[in-house]
C-alpha cells in the first residue's frame, strides 16, 4: 500500500506544554485510521499540526509526497486535506447550501460560485440534507449541523479526511447513520483518519488504530490487538474498565 | 550625563504616563470598553484644579481629594445610565458611543474655558532639586510621587478589598464571576467610576505640570492607548511598565531623531507591539 | 443585478441631476454628500463585508489628500494625481492590511485607529514635503470661474462615487464578497475550507482606502488648502460608521442612504449650533446608538458579535 501521509518526529510544544511528542506515523492510501486517547492526549492538536493551524514545533510533516510542515491552513485544505471540527464551524448566517459551496468555491481552482452551488447540491443529497438546503446553519440541529461539516469535507475533494469527534453528542440512531456514511466515504477511496471516542464505532469502522497518550504515540496496530495492548489498557481502556468494574462491584 | 538625564526623565514622566493610561487600561479590561473619553476626563480633571487653586485657593493635593469622589460619582452614573446599554454590543457600538461622549464633553470644555491654554502656577513656586546633577522640578517630582500612590492604591484596592477581588474575578471570568453571585452591572459601574476617578486626579497632577486645554485631550488618549498595548492590558504592573517604556522610548527618540518624532515612534511602537506582542509586556490575564 | 444594488444606482444617478435646481450651495452639498457615500461605501466593504471594526478611514483620505496636493504642486495633471493616490492607497492599505488585519475586535479598532495618528505626525514632520502643519497649498485647477469649478468638483466626486459603487456592487456578487462574508461569519471555517483569508482582507482594506484616498485628492484640489489637522481628522474615520448603522450594515444602499441623512443632520447642526456643533453631533451619536435601534436592525445575528480575540 503507498503511503499518503507521513509524520516524522513531530512535536509541538505551547509554552512549556508539550502537547505532541517526536510522534511518527504514516498513514495509507484507502485505509480507515483510528486515532484514539484519553482526553488531553493531543489528538486535536495532531490534526491541528497537520492541517497548518498550529504548525509542527519541530519535525517533518509530508503529504502526497510533498513536505507540508510549514503550510497555512488554506493551502493545505487545497492540497486535498479536510477536516471536520469536534466543535462545528459553520457560516451561522448562510444557508447548508451556501455553507457548503463556499467549501467547494475556495478549495478547488476555477471553481464559479454557480458551479459551486451546483456541486453542493449533490453533496448535501449524499448526507441527507438535500431537504435543509436553503435553512440557515444556525437553525439546523447538531446532528444536522456535523452532518453539514461533513458535506463541507467532501466538496473539498479531499484526499485524506480527518473526522474529529462526528459522533460525539449524537444519539444512537444518529450514530449508525453517521457510521454507515463513513463506511459508503471509505468504499469511495477517500482515506480517513477519525477521532473516537466511542470504541464500538472505532472497531466496527477502522482498519488500524493509533494511540496517543501525554502528546505520545503508545501503540499501533490492527485494532484488535491494540485494545489489548497492555500500555494501551493501563493508559486509556484501563482508567475505563477498573471504573466500570468498582461501579458494577 | 546625559544618558542619566533622559532615564530620571524617563522614569518620572512614566509614573505620569501610567497613572494617566491606569484608568484607560481598568475600563477596556473589565468592561471590554475603548474608552475615547478618558482623554477629556483628564483635561476635566486639570481644569478642576486650576479652578480650585485659581477661584478657591485649594491647593491641586487638596483637589486630589475632592476630584476623586466626583469623578467617580460621573462616571458611576454615566456608565449605569448610558453606557450599560450598549456593554454587550460589538466593539463598534461602544467605541462610537464613547466618542460621542468625548465629543460632548470636549464641546462643553470648549464652550466654557475656550481653547487656549491655560497654566497653574503654583506660588509661591517649588523651586527644583538637582538629582544625581540632574535638575528636577520639585512639582513634577510631587506628581510624580502621587501617581505612584494612586497607582498603589488602586493596586491595593483591587488586591485585598472584596470590590477589588469582584472586579478582577469579572475581568478574568465574567460568566463565572456572575455564577459565584457578583452583581456585574455595579461592577462594571464601580469599575467605570474607579476609571473616571483616576482620570480626574491624573488630571490634577498634570495641571502641575503641562499646560491645560481641551485640545490636549487627544494627546492623553493617546498616551493612555501606547502605554496599554506596550504593557499589556489590564494590571497595576502592566500599566506602570508600559508608561516606563513609552517615557523611556520617547526621550531617547527625542535625543536622537529630534522630538517632533517622539509620538510618531510612540505609535509605530504601538503597531509593532499589537501584531507582534499583543499581550504586551507583561501579559498576563489577571488585573492584579 | 439585484434589485438593491439598482435602487441604489437610481439614488446616485439622481443625485448627479442637483446642478439644474441649485446654485454654489446645493453644488458644496452634493459635492460633500458623495463624499460621505464614497465614505461610507469604502468603509463598509471592510466593516460591513468583512466585518472588521475599521477606524482608518481619515489615515487614507488624509494620505489621498496629500499624495494628490502634492502631485499638483509638481504640475501634474489632476486626473492622474488622482489616480495615482488611488493607486497608492490600495497599495498602501493591501500591504498594511495584511499585517493589521491579523487583529481582531478592540485590538484592530486601536490599531486602525493609531493608523491616522502615525500618518498624521508623518505628514506634521515632513515639512518638506507637506508644509507640515502650516498646511499646503494647491494651485488652482482651472480659474474659469466659482460656478464652474464647483460644478467641475461636483462632477469629479460624482463620478467617483458611481466608480464607487459599481466596484462595491461587483464586489458583493463576486468571489471576494462570499469570501468576505464567511469571514465575517467564521473566520477558523473560512481558511479550513481553503480561503487565503490574508489575500482577501487585504484587497478588501486596499478597497476601502483606495476610493477614500481618491475622493481625498479630489477633495484637496477643489479646497485649495489642506493641513493635518482637517484631513487626518479622527471624525472622518467616525462618520462613516455613524452613517453605516444609522442606514444598515453591510447593504450598500444602506450605507449610502445613511451617508445623505448624516449629511443632512449634520448641515442642520451646522447651521444651528455652530459653536457646540460637534457637542450636538455627540448628542446625536448617542441618541442614535441607544434609541434608535431601527438602524440596527440589519445587524444580522453573528455579524460584528464576535468577542475580541488577540491570537
Amino acid at each position: 500500500m503507498s503511503e499518503i501521509l507521513h509524520l516524522s518526529n513531530v512535536s509541538r510544544h505551547f509554552s512549556g506544554l508539550q502537547a505532541l511528542r517526536d510522534v511518527t506515523i504514516s498513514v495509507n492510501k484507502g485505509e480507515v485510521l483510528g486515532l484514539i486517547g484519553p482526553n488531553g492526549a493531543g489528538k486535536t492538536t495532531l490534526v491541528n499540526t497537520i492541517c497548518g493551524v498550529t504548525p509542527a514545533s519541530s519535525g517533518v510533516v509530508t503529504f502526497d509526497g510533498k513536505d507540508i510542515t510549514r503550510v497555512k491552513t488554506y493551502q493545505a485544505a487545497r492540497l486535498g486535506l479536510s477536516r471536520t471540527f469536534q466543535i462545528v464551524q459553520p457560516f451561522a448566517e448562510f444557508t447548508a447550501l451556501d455553507n457548503v459551496a463556499a467549501a467547494a468555491l475556495f478549495s478547488q481552482p476555477g471553481e464559479s460560485l454557480k458551479s459551486a452551488r451546483e456541486e453542493a447540491r449533490a453533496h448535501l443529497a449524499f448526507v441527507g440534507l438535500a431537504a435543509q438546503a436553503n435553512q440557515s446553519a444556525a437553525t439546523l440541529t447538531l446532528a444536522m449541523r456535523k452532518r453539514l461539516e461533513l458535506a463541507k469535507a467532501l466538496a473539498m475533494k479531499p484526499k485524506l479526511l480527518f473526522l474529529d469527534e462526528v459522533n460525539a453528542g449524537l444519539n444512537s440512531a444518529e450514530v449508525e447513520r453517521a457510521t454507515k456514511l463513513i463506511h459508503q466515504l471509505a468504499a469511495g477511496g477517500i482515506t480517513i483518519v477519525m477521532i473516537e471516542h466511542l470504541m464500538k464505532v472505532v472497531l466496527n469502522v477502522c482498519t488500524r488504530i493509533v494511540v496517543l497518550h501525554n502528546g505520545q504515540l503508545i501503540a499501533d496496530g490492527q485494532p484488535r490487538d491494540v485494545i489489548k495492548n497492555p500500555a494501551v489498557v493501563d493508559a486509556y481502556l484501563g482508567q475505563q474498565y477498573a471504573h466500570r468494574n468498582a461501579a458494577s462491584g | 550625563m546625559l544618558a542619566v538625564q533622559v532615564l530620571i526623565n524617563a522614569l518620572v514622566l512614566g509614573c505620569l504616563y501610567a497613572c494617566i493610561a491606569i484608568g484607560f487600561s481598568l475600563v477596556w479590561g473589565v468592561l471590554n470598553v475603548i474608552n475615547l473619553i478618558h482623554g477629556s476626563f483628564i483635561v476635566l480633571g486639570a481644569y478642576l484644579a486650576w479652578g480650585a487653586y485659581q477661584w478657591l485657593a485649594i491647593s491641586p493635593w487638596y483637589a486630589l481629594v475632592i476630584a476623586a469622589p466626583l469623578f467617580f460619582v460621573f462616571g458611576y452614573l454615566l456608565q449605569r445610565l448610558l453606557l450599560n446599554r450598549v456593554i454587550t454590543a460589538p466593539v463598534l457600538v461602544t467605541l462610537t458611543l464613547t466618542f460621542g461622549l468625548d465629543l460632548i464633553l470636549n464641546n462643553a470644555m470648549i464652550y466654557y474655558f475656550k481653547a487656549d491654554y491655560r497654566k497653574l502656577t503654583l506660588s509661591p513656586p517649588t523651586g527644583s532639586i538637582s538629582l544625581f546633577d540632574v535638575v528636577v522640578p520639585v512639582d513634577r517630582l510631587i506628581a510624580t510621587a502621587s501617581a505612584l500612590v494612586l497607582t498603589g492604591l488602586l493596586y491595593l484596592l483591587l488586591r485585598r478589598s472584596k470590590v477589588g477581588r469582584a472586579i478582577v474575578a469579572v475581568r478574568l471570568d465574567r460568566d463565572a464571576a456572575v455564577l459565584m453571585g457578583v452583581d456585574v452591572k455595579s461592577i462594571y459601574a464601580i469599575a467605570f467610576g474607579l476609571g473616571a476617578a483616576l482620570a480626574g486626579c491624573a488630571g490634577v497632577l498634570m495641571a502641575l505640570i503641562f499646560p491645560i486645554s481641551p485640545l490636549t485631550s487627544s494627546a492623553y488618549l493617546g498616551k493612555a492607548f501606547v502605554v496599554c498595548v506596550l504593557g499589556g492590558l489590564g494590571s497595576v504592573s502592566g500599566a506602570l511598565a508600559g508608561g516606563l517604556l513609552l517615557a523611556l522610548v520617547e526621550g531617547v527618540g527625542s535625543t536622537l531623531i529630534g522630538p517632533a518624532h517622539a509620538t510618531t515612534l510612540s505609535f509605530v511602537l504601538l503597531i509593532i507591539f499589537l501584531v507582534v506582542r499583543p499581550q504586551g509586556l507583561l501579559g498576563r490575564k489577571g488585573f492584579e | 443585478m439585484t434589485r438593491v444594488n439598482l435602487a441604489l444606482l437610481i439614488l446616485i444617478a439622481c443625485v448627479a441631476s442637483l446642478p439644474l435646481f441649485g446654485g454654489a450651495y446645493a453644488l458644496r452639498i452634493g459635492t460633500i454628500a458623495c463624499m460621505y457615500a464614497i465614505f461610507a461605501l469604502s468603509w463598509n466593504v471592510v466593516g460591513g463585508f468583512a466585518g472588521y471594526p475599521s477606524f482608518a478611514t481619515a489615515a487614507f483620505f488624509g494620505f489621498g489628500a496629500y499624495a494628490t496636493g502634492i502631485l499638483l504642486n509638481k504640475s501634474v495633471p489632476l486626473s492622474v494625481a488622482v489616480i495615482g493616490s488611488l493607486v497608492m492607497c490600495f497599495l498602501l492599505a493591501a500591504a498594511l492590511g495584511a499585517v493589521l488585519l491579523r487583529l481582531r475586535g478592540h485590538y484592530f479598532a486601536i490599531a486602525s485607529l493609531s493608523l491616522v495618528e502615525v500618518f498624521r505626525e508623518l505628514v506634521n514632520n515632513a515639512t518638506d514635503l507637506t508644509g507640515g502643519g502650516m498646511g499646503l497649498n494647491i494651485p488652482l485647477a482651472s480659474g474659469s470661474g466659482i460656478l464652474a469649478d464647483a460644478t467641475f468638483f461636483f462632477y469629479a466626486m460624482w463620478g467617483l462615487l458611481l466608480i464607487t459603487a459599481v466596484v462595491v456592487i461587483i464586489v458583493s456578487a463576486s468571489k471576494l464578497g462570499f469570501g468576505l462574508n464567511c469571514i465575517r461569519q467564521n473566520e477558523t471555517a473560512s481558511d479550513m475550507v481553503g480561503l487565503n483569508s490574508t489575500l482577501y482582507k487585504s484587497v478588501a482594506f486596499g478597497l476601502s482606502a483606495c476610493f477614500v484616498g481618491a475622493a481625498g485628492g479630489i477633495y484637496a484640489a477643489w479646497v485649495h488648502y489642506i493641513d493635518p489637522s482637517d484631513v487626518f481628522d479622527i471624525l472622518y474615520s467616525v462618520k462613516p460608521i455613524v452613517m453605516a448603522l444609522m442606514g444598515g450594515l453591510g447593504s450598500p444602499l444602506g450605507v449610502v442612504c445613511g451617508a445623505f441623512v448624516y449629511l443632512g443632520l449634520e448641515e442642520v447642526v451646522w447651521r444651528n449650533y455652530i459653536q457646540i456643533h460637534s457637542g450636538v453631533l455627540g448628542v446625536l451619536i448617542i441618541m442614535l446608538l441607544l434609541f434608535l435601534p431601527h438602524g440596527l436592525i440589519s445587524l444580522r445575528s453573528g455579524m460584528f458579535w464576535r468577542k475580541a480575540k488577540h491570537v
